[in-house]
């Protein structure tokens, strides 16, 4: 096999850190290679230095970089300029908007034609539909004039990949290509990239999640603290892990892993749960909260929009309800509605069935501590100039008076030191202030936690732990969880009762072994179909 | 649904409603604000100590007899209840009558009319000029390295505390009275506007200059830059087709009080290079007490503002598609 990448001792550093150390690897033609590892752990930067982008304040040095049969070793900037776009091409990951909202997104594929060949304006126009059919983009020609914003985040992701392969490049990377992406559109993309890699095409992907890229990585190369920790074909190192750390990247995948058990193998559940989980052990455990007929429409500029069409849900004390759906399906609506942010127009949601929602905000402000909330986004939901410390004081101040626990309690109950306190969530890691949410949350003393993609932003590993630290709390205080995800390995992991919503409504409702084993609704069997497991490449 | 209409159709027509709709609120709104700066400068000119009456006869140096005063209330209505002076006042503004001015004892439309192209010249200049010395000086200070970034900001922030007065006296003692380049007053010509367009421009431009400084240097962080270059583009490039585009939005938006600030910095301007112009009559209606012109200069003022913040507003909304969409969500 010919290599369209060869790596020797590459090493990159900025000042006196170096965060990627002697890396060494090849890349063949039409061979899809992954580099998986957690935040921080350098994947990104690697991928930068193959591109020449490491950064203004970088030292990149390498006994050997040869992009097809190009020493770049030494290369200048001008010499980097006439191999981007035209020998390789740079998928990133879309959340953070990676195409100019401000270009249509014909202009920002046509720019690599631009720069690197003569196509006249008219061929170039050509070249960019060709592009966008090849991507599988839905009318290309009205697609050529739109911005990224009017696209989905699919679409988007799809005319990304147009502009990275537009001069057919023979070696593409992709960076977290598929991150923040629904688990259908998810899979469409990496098929997508399965069908590049078919034409020849060498790509090296990089995730921290070890269930995407085995779907179509041929080899992976297991990244930590700048380093190969491990490397091997993907089937073996996925069934042969050889290092610990590897066994612990492959254990954090939620998807097939039972109720309640520890995604995070070191992490014994303390105190190992001996009591069985209320909702067993009551013979009719009480209903705690249910809604009914829940609906709200918004304006949009095609007349009136069903966010959420007629919901009905209800939750039993001890339970976690799972509210699955893609994107704009309603789900965040749901919680909303529920937690009485929003005014539904019609439906009512109980509360140990008296009215919730009926209350007038004045009269139901009581009762609002008993249904906490955690977020996705936890960083935007702190006020950014108040320490972990205030934060929490302010929380447990809505609790009963007779039964308050102390900032220290909490920290303990979500596993932080007690050094947190003093810092504020800016300078804590996702996980970290993943749990400082949660502790706010437990602060009021709630009975039913909403929790709105509580995972969704952070890496496999940590979400891991996440996981195993929403399992313990529910286990030790009989709490009920509406939990809401567009991650099916996560739901079905975390849930006793699924609900699948889309378009608004609730289509497929019920125990969870029964929606993931027989699945009645077919959109709900697509999803089950599309969700990443751990398994070689097709 | 109409059969048979097609999907951009539609798109368009909704499009076109939304631009109506919004200038028709915009114009609503100008119409509003048009009456309130009317009433406002109304009762605030009664507060200023002064008969108006001896401002119609030459001030209170003329010793008019009471007589001659009262006859000159009755003339003008000053005899009558305020209430129906303020009915009065909008009547003739309804009906597009300015008055005439006391001291002149010319129609004030006529006097405005003379003197407004001259302040329109210089403000819209002196805005250009502030434009291209801002861009030039973001891009250089965001390019350069971190030497040109601290020379930049410390250009903007000098520039931008500079007052007109002193600028405008330095700026003469250099180009006229040392090098003897330039006028030091205002000939007509184009020579004469160059002084005073660089007195207004260099304030304005420091300030525009700290603001798309930011944005260009938040805009070149972004990963769709990082894309842009991972295709090959070159620093100029991703700076002339990218950031720059992005930079200009806060500016463009800032361009509306822009031209107010210009206008009410020609007061100063006007006099030192004794320019013709709405500043210098202003000033000297002001001190004569001359109700009617200073009424009919600060509905001018008020009416060139609107104007431009729809035009800026209408500017923003080409530059940025997304605060088209916004509204169509809304």
């Amino acid at each position: 096999m010919t290599h369209i990448l060869d790596v020797d001792q590459l090493t990159v550093s900025f000042g006196d850190t170096t965060v990627v150390r002697d890396l060494s690897f090849a890349i063949g033609q039409g061979e899809c290679v992954a580099i998986v590892g957690e935040s921080g752990s350098g994947k990104s930067v690697t991928a930068r230095a193959l591109l020449g982008l490491a950064g203004r304040d970088s030292q990149v040095s390498a006994s050997m970089l040869t992009l097809s049969g190009r020493d770049l070793a030494r290369a200048t900037e001008r010499d980097w300029r006439g191999v981007r776009g035209s020998r390789v091409g740079l998928v990133l990951q879309d959340a953070l908007g990676s195409l100019d909202p401000l270009r249509p997104i014909g202009r920002e594929i046509g720019d690599a034609l631009r720069l690197h060949s003569r196509l006249s304006a008219e061929q170039a126009r050509t070249r960019v539909i060709e592009l966008l059919t090849l991507v599988g983009m839905p009318d290309p020609e009205r697609a050529m004039s739109q911005r990224s914003g009017e696209l989905s985040g699919g679409l988007r992701q799809r005319a990304l990949i147009a502009a990275a392969i537009a001069l057919d490049p023979p070696f593409l990377i992709a960076d977290e290509p598929t991150t923040a992406l629904d688990v259908t559109i998810q899979a469409r993309i990496l098929d997508l990239l399965a069908s590049i890699k078919d034409r020849g095409t060498g790509i090296l992907l990089i995730s921290h999640d070890l269930a995407v890229v085995s779907a179509i990585a041929d080899r992976v190369l297991v990244m930590k603290d700048g380093r190969f920790v491990e490397t091997g074909d993907t089937r073996t190192l996925l069934e042969n892990p050889r290092e610990e750390y590897t066994r612990r990247l492959i254990a954090a995948v939620p998807t097939d892993k039972p109720r309640r058990t520890p995604l995070v193998p070191s992490e014994t559940m303390a105190p190992a749960p001996k009591t069985v989980p209320m909702a067993v052990q009551d013979a009719s455990p009480p209903v705690v909260l249910s809604a009914s007929g829940l609906v709200k429409t918004y304006r949009a500029p095609a007349g009136r929009f069903r966010a959420v069409d007629d919901v009905s849900l209800h939750l039993v004390r001890g339970e976690t309800l799972g509210l699955v759906g893609e994107s704009g399906s309603g789900k965040t609506t749901v919680a909303r509605l529920i937690l009485a942010l929003t005014d539904a127009d019609a439906g009512d949601v109980l509360l140990d069935e008296e009215p919730f929602s009926a209350l007038r905000e004045r009269e139901r402000r009581p009762f609002r501590r008993r249904i906490g909330a955690i977020y996705q986004d936890s960083l935007s939901s702190f006020d950014p100039r108040l320490t972990v410390r205030r934060i929490l004081d302010d929380a447990v101040a809505l609790a009963p008076p007779d039964d308050r626990s102390t900032v220290g309690e909490l920290l303990d109950a979500v596993g932080l030191p007690q050094s947190v306190a003093t810092t504020r969530p800016l300078y804590l890691s996702g996980g970290q202030r993943q749990r400082v949410s949660i502790a706010r949350a437990l602060a009021s003393r709630p009975e039913i936690l909403i929790c709105d993609e509580p995972v969704s932003a952070l890496d496999v590993t940590v979400q891991a732990q996440v996981l195993d630290l929403l399992d313990r709390l529910q286990a030790e205080r009989g709490l009920s969880y509406l939990f809401i995800s567009h991650d099916l390995g996560v739901i079905r992991h975390m849930s006793d009762r699924v609900a699948v919503m889309k378009d608004g409504r609730i289509v497929e409702t019920g125990h969870a072994t029964r929606v993931f084993d027989d699945p009645q609704h077919p959109y709900t069997a697509r999803l089950i179909a599309d969700a990443p497991r751990l398994a070689a490449p097709r | 649904m109409t059969p048979g209409l097609t999907e951009s159709n539609r798109a368009s027509r909704s499009r076109g409603f939304r631009t109506a709709r919004w200038l028709l609120v915009r114009l609503g709104g100008s119409i509003f604000v048009l009456w309130a700066v009317a009433t406002l400068t109304f009762f605030a000119i009664r507060l200023i100590p002064g008969d108006p009456a001896e401002a119609v006869l030459g001030g209170p140096g003329s010793q008019a007899s009471q007589e001659t005063l009262d006859q000159v209330r009755r003339d003008y209505g000053l005899d009558l209840p305020l209430g129906i002076q303020y009915l009065n006042a909008l009547g003739r503004l309804l009906s597009g009558d300015l008055g005439t001015s006391y001291a002149l004892k010319v129609p004030v439309a006529d006097l405005l009319g003379a003197q407004i192209g001259g302040t329109l010249i210089l403000a819209f200049a002196a805005l250009t000029v502030a434009w291209l010395l801002a861009l030039a000086l973001s891009l250089w200070s965001t390019g350069g390295g971190r030497l040109a970034a601290s020379v930049g900001q410390g250009i903007e922030l000098t520039s931008a505390a500079l007052p007109h007065f002193w600028l405008a006296t330095v700026l003469i003692a250099i180009f006229s009275s040392a090098l003897g380049w330039l006028p030091p007053v205002s000939t007509g010509g184009v020579t004469g506007l160059i002084l005073p367009t660089l007195t207004l421009a260099i304030p304005l431009a420091g300030f525009l200059a700290q603001v798309m400084r930011e944005t260009l240097l938040d805009t070149l962080d972004a990963p769709f830059i990082v894309s842009a270059r991972a295709r090959g583009e070159s620093p100029t490039g991703i700076r002339l087709r990218h950031a720059l585009r992005h930079a200009s939005l806060p500016a463009i938006s800032l361009s509306g009080w822009a031209l107010g600030y210009l206008i009410s910095g020609a007061v100063v301007v006007e006099t030192i290079f004794a320019r013709p112009g709405l500043g210098r009559t202003l000033l000297q209606a002001v001190t004569l007490r001359d109700v009617p012109i200073v009424t009919g200069v600060v509905l001018l003022v008020a009416l060139v503002y609107i104007v431009m913040t729809i035009a800026t507003d209408a500017a923003s909304r080409l530059a940025d598609p997304r605060l088209r969409r916004a509204e169509a969500t809304r």
